[in-house]
């Protein structure tokens, strides 16, 4: 999971962070209407990829840092809290997505 | 007697001493540029986290309705946003490119047992990086 949620994020994320984090904030592109942006979320097939968006590069993240931890900081004995402060983010992070996600009303329009 | 005391000398038994392991300072990235180079292209993950939680919340200030998702972009125009975001966006980018160069890496892949040049692996994926990163803004944008 650790690769996938390396393409995942190698692919998708930095458009996104361009866009909801500089470029709809700052004008530089108009940002979508309210209206605009829940009827393109609300459709099942984006609410998926937004699922795989929000899940995948989480777990990457976990792994990464995980070892980042162990290797840079040669902090290996505290295995046991950084195993469940990174995977239980992640599962964490997965969980809010799904419950935000499946709630998300207003499909079929 | 002399030949029976060398020959146990001899003997070969299990026992070996603790291999010898130096300790490794905290700080030994800090001690060349590439080791630095290296913590940092795995620390991006964290800013590849710090945008899946940022898309979480563009979600849920969606899903609350038009003054909330007015209050999310407002709430991303903070200096101290903005300033994450960009540094943000720059170890994002770094992830890709670092990402996509180790493709003909953990990939070799041969044609008629000569090894295909590292520019055709990575080079579709960045094609496909641009082709999807437009796919994606141009849905939003329209």
């Amino acid at each position: 999971m650790f690769s996938a949620g390396g393409v995942v994020a190698a692919l998708l994320i930095p458009v996104h962070l361009f866009l909801f984090g500089l470029a709809f904030p700052l004008g530089w592109i108009d940002p979508p209407s309210h209206a605009k942006i829940a009827g393109l979320i609300a459709h099942p097939l984006a609410r998926l990829y937004l699922f795989v968006l929000c899940s995948l590069p989480l777990f990457h993240w976990a792994h990464r840092f995980r070892y980042t931890l162990y290797d840079g900081l040669q902090i290996k004995h505290l295995n046991e809290v950084i195993f469940f402060l990174c995977y239980g983010g992640a599962i964490a992070g997965t969980v809010i997505a799904a419950y935000l996600l499946w709630n998300i009303g207003g499909w079929p329009r | 007697m002399v030949e029976k005391l060398e020959a146990e000398e001899k003997a070969y038994t299990l026992y070996h001493p603790r291999w010898y392991r130096p300790r490794v300072s905290t700080y030994w990235w800090l001690g060349r540029w590439p080791y630095l180079k290296f913590i940092l292209r795995e620390l991006s993950s964290i800013f590849v986290a710090w945008t899946v939680v940022l898309m979480l919340l563009a979600i849920a200030s969606v899903e609350r309705g038009p003054q909330a998702w007015a209050h999310f972009l407002a709430f991303m125009r903070n200096p101290l946003m903005v300033a994450i975001n960009v540094i943000g966006f720059l170890f994002v980018v770094f992830h890709t490119v670092t990402w996509f160069n180790l493709t003909p890496h953990a990939m070799v892949v041969r044609v008629r047992g000569k090894r295909v040049p590292g520019l055709m692996l990575s080079g579709p994926n960045y094609a496909l990086w641009i082709a999807i990163s437009a796919a994606v803004a141009w849905l939003l944008m329209r």
